[in-house]
């Protein structure tokens, strides 16, 4: 466990996805007051060294962050900006800024936007974790384009096409999921097509999630309690799960393996794995936290290993062997079996596995908002809390072999 | 010598024994016969002075005399001797006489008896002589009637042949007649007796014409006694006459067994038909019991009588008769038990009310008091205790209906309940929580006498004067097994089970049990765990005298089933309130725009509305639950916890903020201060007192609200305006906690989260908050 305490507060995490070598985690900060930045988490995992690079993200305060697949150094994400005098708006320039913010009355917008990592960052602001003051004169990311939403509203996350060539995101904002095409470089994003929520009352996105299966043709939004499922081809509503849970719906996931399986979370501390094709009744529920579940992720590789953070400070690990791709585990030869400890794996293996908690982390003393596995090593995952804490966990030893072997 | 003499003659007429010794042992003396033998003889004898002696020599003696003695002596001697020969004379004088006197009549009586013996010789001779002539005379006779004799016995042979034959002749005639007469008994018993001869003598061709006769007319009499025993209508006991009958016709046996029971059976399958009109248990049994069950007992006695246990007389067609009959009729009483007993079934399966137990019981044991007549008469069947298995399923069956009844009547009790609940609250407002104690003690106690009264019905079963109550499975597994688990144990686990599915079924779809009836639950739950299992369960262990052979549900194990029901229902209670609060303010600070509101002026409404909701909350649980304990408070909570938070902590958390460096710096050391503080355990289980349920209520409202908070941006009078609020909460809500440090750590963090969301971060001065609060 390394717990490295960024300086402000945060949110948004996530993991460098199409980097496969390096454990690398993302951060973006949330702060009114100062210029929020975006942290480079790398764990060394041979030495047990954590080392943090910042590069600045001045536009405002970051609600989501999203790594593309394809290009390590592109990412996006969804900040808050206002006008307000505290905010050094000014130091920013107009060429970053758009008219869209500035209006008589003060107001806070959410917008999404596509950024690169300036290619020296590695070089040059890396800093020792042991040191944190000392990040003076931070590299500024550079600006791709901007996800221009402004008639749409204020955008709550932005996805990337899962294993994608990083030519298209999705962004959810109000009632709205537009799909933009990323071309020139992602210099330029249009929309190519959009869905709207209708319906009665204010209704608003607040996750959602881009199917990988399937070709990369479903999106998962939630709103208020509802889950929906969307076909991109026609842009139009494939099912809806009305009352997923009790109340909001915080968070999804998509099981990387079984194509029809959808993981879900929200305030009524429970968990919810839903078949699709049948969306009367979840297929499972858990329901250990004591607070609202802000994070729900399947792990890539093995998707019986799912990762829940709750605002009860709390990060659970969970072991849903009934609903995984292996639900009777890895099958062992009987040649391999040579010592007694094999032995009494394979007993285990034998009788039907049990859900279970593997394991609860108590670390964090704040709400956790985000937890996500590392994209390179699938028995590492990091959790962030809202004071700043990032804790970089490993599953435990003995599940890992019990799974491997 | 004399002296001897003397001796014997004087001791006759002596009859003292002791003298008598004496003298004996003299004689023997005399005659040498003691145990010295000889020696002791000879020395006597050789002594010649001895008077008695037969060496005895008169000079000797006198010269010893004349030699040892004096004059006087002597003198006295010689008259004792002079006496002894005078009395010696005398003695011998009378017995000569006496002898003489004997022979003499001795001699007369010889005398006598030659005369008489002389007459009598003459007598045997005449005798002698008339015998002879008698026996002459005799032989003579004898001779003479030899040949008349030999006549009359053989005239007499013939009479009694020719009677047989007459009887022989006239048995068609007879027969016949008995046939008109219908005196089929006489017939048969008739030519019973002249079968045999006729058999013998039946190459004689009038006696084969007899033969054939009777053979048709016996013939015809079978054929009518079969009419007759085919014939549906005859008694049962005119139907063994006929087979008694028929059997000694020779009839096979194995079919008129057969015929006996196809007849039987008829008539037990209209008894059984009858008794399917029947609608009450008590008269089906007993019809049962009457028609049937007596009717076959009556069968079965007659088949014994019929087939089993006659004499072996005569060559029947086989020896072993009674085993065969007896298989048949084993076969043939369980194949009409077996309809029997699937006919009762039927009926006690739709024995379904519940209400009086005892007319199925006293009808069950009527039924099994029956079946133990057939039990003696056929004592290797299977009846019995097929019927006693039929006693055990319905017994089963009934514990089943008896669970079934008592969940539903708890089922209803809820309903009840919830109608109460939800009733008053529509018509007169403020009743209904004061009733919720009353609520809870009815519920309860209904309860716990519909499990005495469903204890007692089912008592009935083992009641000492029902048969089947000391049959093994009465006395132990009906007990242990069927009243305590099945019954008792099944109905605490179903009413824990449903407790906890209010839980479930109730969280996702928003609170569709009434939160109170949640409330009522718990308790009734944790009342079950604390005294009523164990009292329910004693009561039973001493009603039912469970013998605990086979395993049972331990109480403890039950308890703790109750219990976590309990707890899960409180927790449960606690999520929903908390849910209905934090409804309340997440609305509230979601559709709020913060950045650009108006100055405090008040305490927003919610506020107002989250410490009233609160309090009654307060006001409900109180009424079921203890107080419980929590952290002593200051005289003044409401002002000192509150200008501390406002005052040290939080100034140090936003104020020196102005400042970027200082900034890291604050929020670096809040967090080392967090990690030096204490720890406070948000989402502690809840605990059955009111102060526990409370803050838990509490706990879930306020993290809501920093959640909310943290999710929004506020401007400086955003800030302000939450200030304001949190002071409010703080002023009201810390007496409803256990610990008023809680509430101040979380009124804490939303102002601090909130500071942190605030563009324009400048507080309010506490005396402003203040003044407003008060003002309500």
């Amino acid at each position: 466990m390394y717990q490295p305490y960024l300086v402000l507060q945060a949110r948004a995490l996530t993991s460098q996805t199409a980097e496969s070598d390096a454990i690398r985690f993302l951060v973006g900060t949330q702060s009114l007051k100062f210029d929020n930045q975006i942290h480079i988490i790398d764990f060394d995992d041979e030495n047990n060294i954590i080392s943090k690079s910042v590069l600045q993200h001045q536009a405002g305060e970051i609600w989501h962050i999203s790594a593309s697949p394809a290009d390590k150094a592109v990412l996006t994400t969804c900040y808050n900006k206002s006008e307000a005098p505290a905010l050094s708006l000014s130091q920013l320039g107009a060429s970053v800024f758009p008219a869209q913010v500035v209006s008589s009355e003060s107001r806070v917008v959410t917008c999404g936007a596509v950024w690169r990592m300036p290619p020296e960052w590695e070089s040059g602001s890396h800093e020792s974790p042991d040191d944190p003051h000392n990040s003076h004169n931070p590299q500024n990311l550079e600006l791709l384009c901007h996800l221009d939403n402004s008639s749409h509203g204020n955008a709550s996350c932005v996805l990337w096409e899962p294993m994608g060539d990083g030519k298209h995101v999705i962004s959810l904002a109000d009632n709205h999921a537009l799909l933009w095409d990323l071309t020139e470089s992602s210099t330029q994003a249009t929309i190519s097509s959009s869905a709207t929520l209708e319906g009665k009352g204010q209704l608003k996105f607040t996750a959602g999630k881009w199917s990988p299966h399937h070709n990369c043709t479903q999106l998962a939004t939630a709103n208020d309690t509802a889950i929906r499922g969307w076909d991109l081809r026609t842009m139009s509503q494939i099912y809806c799960i009305e009352n997923a849970h009790g109340q909001l719906v915080r968070d999804l996931d998509f099981n990387p393996n079984k194509q029809y399986y959808l993981a879900s979370c929200g305030d009524d501390c429970k968990v919810k794995f839903w078949d699709v094709r049948n969306i009367n009744e979840p297929v499972k529920t858990l329901e250990e936290h004591s607070h609202w579940v802000w994070s729900v992720r399947f792990n890539h590789s093995h998707d019986q290993l799912v990762l829940t953070g709750s605002s009860d400070s709390r990060v659970i690990l969970s072991n849903m062997v009934s609903i995984s791709s292996e639900p009777f585990g890895h099958l062992v030869d009987d040649d391999d079996l040579s010592d007694g400890e094999d032995n009494h794996q394979d007993e285990k293996t034998q009788e039907p596995l049990q859900d279970s908690i593997i394991s609860t982390y108590e670390e964090h003393e704040d709400s956790v908002y985000a937890v996500e596995w590392s994209s390179a090593d699938p028995w590492l995952f990091a959790s962030l809390s809202y004071d700043g804490r990032l804790v970089i966990n490993r599953v435990p030893r003995a599940l890992k072999y019990h799974i491997l072997l | 010598m004399d002296g001897d003499i003397c001796a014997t003659a004087t001791t006759p007429p002596d009859s003292d024994p002791a003298r008598k010794r004496r003298v004996h042992g003299m004689l023997k003396l005399y005659y040498g016969l003691n145990e010295e033998g000889k020696t002791v003889d000879q020395a006597e004898s050789m002594n010649p002075c001895d008077i008695n002696g037969t060496h005895f020599d008169p000079e000797v003696y006198l010269n010893k005399f004349r030699r040892e003695c004096s004059l006087g002596e002597l003198m006295d001697q010689e008259s004792c001797m002079v006496k002894q020969i005078r009395s010696l004379d005398s003695d011998m004088q009378t017995l000569v006489y006496e002898n003489y006197n004997k022979f003499i009549s001795a001699t007369d009586t010889i005398r006598k008896m030659k005369n008489d013996f002389k007459k009598m010789e003459d007598e045997m001779d005449c005798l002698s002589t008339n015998m002879a002539a008698i026996t002459e005379f005799s032989a003579h006779i004898s001779g003479t009637l030899q040949d008349q004799h030999a006549q009359i016995t053989k005239l007499s042979g013939v009479h009694n042949l020719l009677r047989k034959l007459q009887f022989l002749f006239e048995l068609p005639a007879r027969l016949n007649k008995c046939l008109e007469l219908q005196a089929y008994s006489q017939a048969v018993s008739s030519h019973r007796r002249a079968r045999c001869v006729l058999q013998q003598y039946s190459h004689m061709p009038s006696f084969r014409g007899i033969q054939d006769d009777c053979h048709a007319i016996m013939d015809k009499l079978a054929q009518e006694l079969r009419q007759k025993f085919r014939d549906g209508g005859s008694s049962a006991k005119d139907l063994s006459e006929c087979v008694e009958l028929l059997l000694q016709l020779d009839e096979p046996a194995e079919e008129l067994c057969d015929k006996f029971l196809i007849h039987a059976q008829s008539r037990l399958e209209t008894n059984l038909r009858g008794l399917e009109a029947e609608t009450d248990i008590l008269e089906f049994i007993d019809r049962g019991c009457n028609e049937f069950v007596s009717s076959l007992c009556l069968v079965i006695a007659s088949y014994q009588e019929l087939f089993v246990n006659r004499p072996q007389e005569g060559n029947l067609a086989s020896k072993n008769i009674p085993q065969m009959a007896i298989g048949k009729l084993h076969a043939f009483v369980d194949a009409m038990a077996t309809c029997y007993f699937s006919l009762v079934e039927r009926r006690i399966q739709e024995e379904k009310s519940v209400g009086d137990n005892s007319l199925l019981v006293r009808a069950l044991d009527r039924f099994h008091r029956r079946l133990q007549a057939v039990a003696k008469l056929l004592p290797g069947s299977a009846v019995p205790s097929q019927g006693t298995e039929i006693v055990v399923r319905a017994a089963r069956e009934r514990i089943k209906q008896y669970l079934a009844a008592l969940q539903s009547f708890y089922l209803d009790s809820l309903r009840d309940v919830r109608q109460a609940l939800a009733a008053p609250r529509l018509a007169t407002g403020k009743d209904a929580p004061a009733s919720l104690p009353e609520l809870l003690s009815s519920l309860s106690a209904s309860i716990l006498n519909q499990i005495k009264s469903v204890l007692a019905s089912v008592h009935l079963f083992t009641a000492k004067d029902i048969t089947f109550s000391n049959k093994p499975y009465f006395k132990g597994e009906f007990c242990s097994q069927g009243v305590r688990e099945s019954l008792v144990v099944n109905f605490i686990k179903f009413v824990c089970q449903s407790s906890r599915q209010f839980c479930e079924s109730a969280g996702d779809r928003g609170g569709s049990t009434p939160p109170a009836l949640l409330l009522l639950l718990s308790r009734l739950c944790l009342d079950y765990e604390t005294s009523t299992i164990t009292y329910i369960l004693t009561l039973t262990d001493e009603q039912f005298l469970v013998q605990h052979r086979s395993p049972v549900t331990a109480v403890a194990a039950l308890c703790g089933e109750a219990r976590e029901a309990a707890q899960k229902l409180l927790k449960h209670y606690v999520k929903v309130q908390g849910l209905i609060i934090s409804q309340m303010l997440r609305k509230s600070v979601e559709t709020r725009d913060w950045v650009n509101t108006i100055e405090p002026r008040n305490v927003r409404a919610v506020m107002k509305r989250v410490v009233e909701d609160t309090t009654s909350i307060d006001v409900q649980v109180s009424l079921l639950y203890e107080e419980g304990t929590r952290k002593a408070h200051s005289s003044d909570s409401s002002k000192r916890t509150f200008s501390v938070y406002s005052g040290s902590r939080q100034q140090t958390r936003y104020a020196p903020s102005y400042t970027p460096s200082a900034a890291m710096d604050t929020n670096f050391l809040s967090n080392i201060h967090k990690l030096f503080s204490e720890r406070i355990d948000i989402f502690s289980p809840v605990e059955f007192n009111k102060v526990s349920v409370v803050t838990g209520i509490i706990k879930i409202s306020l993290k809501t609200f920093l959640e909310c908070v943290r999710l929004r941006t506020f401007g400086r009078y955003g800030l302000q305006q939450i200030q304001v609020d949190c002071n409010y909460l703080q002023m009201y809500l810390w007496r409803f906690v256990s610990d008023e440090n809680l509430v101040h750590f979380l009124l804490d963090e939303i102002v601090g989260s909130t500071a942190h969301r605030c563009l324009d971060p400048a507080p309010m001065e506490q005396s402003v908050i203040e003044v407003i609060c008060e003002r309500g």
